[in-house]
């Protein structure tokens, strides 16, 4: 069969330069805007797609006596075989579970109740995003020492002593690692989530709560009708943030437990990545850890935001 | 200037500047450290810091005289923290590319600073030309910096492990300070006595967190005999009695007596911080921790004193020995490595100079007549000439080191992939510090397992 194609004949010089001017035009309107962006891409590609990349080129590769070559999955093979890898990933799962269920859920009500107040609502408020203020090293050196301290000198220990409840190791307790950790953490950082809540609770039109308390319901039909269904958006958009940054978790590992704590029990997959990386001369099994967890968190990221997204 | 063309301006300007600071630090320097004049600039780094008033002063007045002396050679000097070679800023620093020309290593990371591919093989500049004491280092000491038969780096500085106590809680709990313990189970009684005398004092203790855990079970296991790895490196050797003796030992003084103090997970910095505080009464440690207790910790030395490390049935089979020492970044021209080279002489391998300036540290109360390094041969003059000037200058109490340097323990080195194995055994040294119900032999054999797997996947 054969194809006739019909062109019409066209003056290319004559219809370029009009659109040439056109772009010219559109380019010098938008220079400004361009400009920006360019350093915002820049930085982007510079400090995180570079990086990104880096590591998962490194993952697949090996480098002994300066010779880098590549290696295929034996990276990946390798750091499955790692005995911590499995722990760190449950370890991690379970932090993030926790800090999930007492992370998300405090600051929730310490907004509503801040919102409620009627006096002394910004002294409070300061109070709670005091400790986002302090260097989470610092914060954490306080639980350590002070609240976290297995003998009865220790503040915890001090107060359940006083309330006559059996006292913990804390740190020390493989049991106690993990929810020790999400205390803090939550105390650390709950003063940002609070704030944020707050703008939104703000945001609800008081005619909602009047209605609402017209038609007889209670503090609790009040938050579950017409505060959480408000404030729908902003709790979905908080959770995954707060999964994403959970499932990194690093520092507190670090510093409340001197790293991997008793028997693993504090060993997560950031401290996991850090080990092979800076003490075990393995920075290509650290890239390997850090592409899974990349996946990992892309995986999850992608379906929760399908999910919002549907019920949208 | 209108507004828009202000904001145009600015903007290009952020840009600009943006992109040209990217460019500077990705600049590789081509500085070869010559100049034009002959000149050579080396840079060197644990020069101390800040806070370390007398030992900055006396590095920088040693950078001065040495380029009085050389004048042809710019010595320039980078702190990199108190413990010169923290290892994730190490290894930070290697896989960078930022180490200075000349830069301090662990004995153990010779394999990592090889993989990065960052040293030098300085073997044909070792000789007297170059370090008019080379020929009395202790070969021994060579050897560790040395694979395939090329050197990469020149020793500094070793330590072996003893018993370091406190001869005030030694006295308190009516212990002979002059009669430390000699084995283990010596140890465990004047623990549990030191501990009696003083319920906020750990009689014994360890390490447990941050790699030191299994340091220390190295440390024990070699007093008992042991070993980590089998002679090839192929397999783990510490799953038998000797790893059991030294767990079910820290077990005992933890729960049986309650003698080592509630709070565990120690690592070094910790420890440390509650000897300085009298709250220890004995650690395995070298004797240079007496120095860190005093000038870091602020503890004061006549409190303390460094016995042999104890064995299981009479003093220690073996010690763990290790140190430090000084590599040449690769890339470096003949006369960088030759600066470098006659720096780190003057610096660290002569007496009478830089870390062996004894007249000068006696007046500094910084501490002369700690018996280590020791870094010349045994029977060799310059050992002989460190060994008289230190005695002559001595400001500590003799006395201190006495019992140590009576008993010249042998000295067994790091595993192979020391770091990875030391995280493995730090879980079994914290499990039995932590846990009353921990099942030593499951321990072991998980943290055997872990080590066999580490070592079949060539991590």
């Amino acid at each position: 069969m054969a194809i006739i194609t019909a062109t019409r004949p066209v003056d290319r010089s004559s219809a370029a330069a009009p659109a040439r001017a056109r772009r010219g035009r559109k380019i010098r309107d938008n220079l400004t805007g361009y400009t920006f962006l360019a350093g915002a891409i820049l930085c982007f590609a510079v400090f995180t797609w570079y990086p990104m990349v880096r590591g998962i080129i490194m993952s697949f590769q090996k480098t002994r006596r300066g010779v880098t070559t590549w290696v295929g999955l034996d990276n990946y093979t390798r750091i499955f075989a790692d005995p911590s890898f499995w722990p760190a990933w449950k370890n991690t799962v379970y932090f993030t579970v926790l800090a999930l269920v007492v992370g998300y859920a405090v600051p929730f009500f310490v907004a509503i109740l801040l919102n409620e107040l009627r006096h002394a609502k910004g002294y409070l408020r300061i109070l709670v995003y005091l400790p986002v203020m302090l260097p989470p090293a610092s914060a954490l050196f306080l639980f350590k020492f002070y609240a976290y301290d297995p003998s009865d000198a220790g503040l915890f220990n001090a107060v359940l002593k006083f309330l006559h409840l059996p006292t913990s190791q804390w740190m020390q307790s493989p049991g106690a690692t993990m929810p020790a950790m999400v205390i803090a953490s939550t105390w650390m950082n709950m003063g940002s989530a609070v704030l944020i809540y707050l703008a939104s609770l703000q945001n609800i039109p008081g005619e909602l709560y009047e209605a609402a308390e017209l038609d007889g319901a209670g503090l609790w039909r009040r938050i579950w009708n017409v505060t959480i269904p408000q404030t729908r958006l902003i709790l979905g958009l908080l959770a995954m943030m707060q999964i994403v940054a959970t499932m990194q978790v690093f520092v507190e590992p670090l510093i409340l437990a001197n790293g991997a704590g008793t028997q693993d029990s504090a060993t997560t997959v950031a401290y996991l990545i850090y080990q092979h990386g800076f003490f075990q001369n393995d920075l290509n099994g650290a890239a390997a850890l850090g592409v899974v967890m990349l996946g990992a968190l892309a995986v999850f990221s992608a379906f929760y935001l399908r999910l919002t997204t549907k019920n949208d | 200037m209108s507004a828009p063309q202000y904001r145009k301006v600015t903007a290009f300007a952020l840009a600009a500047g943006l992109g040209l600071s990217l460019a500077a630090c990705s600049t590789k320097s081509d500085d070869d450290g010559a100049s034009a004049d002959g000149k050579v600039t080396i840079t060197v780094d644990c020069m101390p810091v800040g806070t370390e008033k007398d030992l900055l002063a006396n590095w920088n007045a040693d950078v001065a005289a040495f380029q009085q002396a050389n004048p042809d050679i710019t010595v320039k000097s980078v702190s990199v923290g108190t413990q010169c070679n923290n290892p994730p800023d190490f290894t930070a620093r290697l896989a960078g590319g930022t180490t200075t020309d000349v830069f301090y290593g662990y004995m153990t990371d010779l394999q990592q600073v090889l993989d990065s591919g960052q040293a030098a093989d300085i073997t044909p500049y070792l000789n007297k030309d170059n370090i008019s004491t080379w020929d009395d280092v202790d070969p021994a000491l060579k050897s560790v910096f040395t694979d395939g038969g090329k050197t990469y780096a020149v020793p500094v500085k070793n330590y072996s492990m003893g018993l370091v106590y406190n001869k005030v809680l030694f006295q308190k709990a009516g212990l002979d300070p002059a009669s430390p313990p000699k084995t283990w189970a010596e140890v465990r009684t004047a623990a549990k006595k030191i501990a009696a005398a003083d319920p906020g004092v750990a009689g014994y203790a360890d390490y447990s967190a941050g790699n030191t855990g299994g340091w220390h079970f190295t440390a024990e296991i070699y007093s008992q005999g042991g070993q980590i790895l089998s002679a090839d490196g192929k397999k783990a050797d510490f799953n038998n009695a000797m790893g059991k003796q030294v767990l079910q030992n820290l077990k005992d003084m933890r729960y049986g007596d309650n003698s080592m103090g509630s709070r565990q997970l120690l690592q070094w910095g910790d420890l440390l911080t509650n000897a300085a505080a009298g709250k220890v009464g004995m650690f395995v440690g070298a004797p240079d921790a007496t120095q860190a207790i005093v000038s870091q910790f602020k503890g004061k030395y006549e409190d303390w004193a460094v016995a042999p490390l104890p064995g299981q049935d009479g003093l220690a089979k073996s010690t763990l020995g290790g140190g430090e020492g000084y590599f040449f970044k690769k890339g470096l021209t003949d006369a960088q490595i030759k600066a470098g080279l006659k720096w780190v002489a003057y610096e660290k391998l002569t007496v009478g100079k830089g870390q062996f300036d004894y007249p000068r540290a006696k007046p500094q109360n910084y501490p002369v007549g700690v018996p280590q390094p020791l870094l010349f041969a045994k029977d060799s003059a310059t050992a002989k000439a460190e060994f008289d000037l230190r005695k002559a200058n001595a400001n500590v109490d003799p006395s201190i080191y006495s019992q140590f340097e009576s008993q010249q323990l042998p000295i067994k080195g790091e595993p192979r992939n020391a770091q990875a194995i030391y995280a493995v055994l730090d879980s079994a040294m914290s499990a039995v510090l932590t846990d009353p119900n921990a099942n030593i032999d499951a321990l072991l054999k998980t943290a055997e397992e872990k080590v066999n797997q580490l070592l079949a996947a060539g991590s």
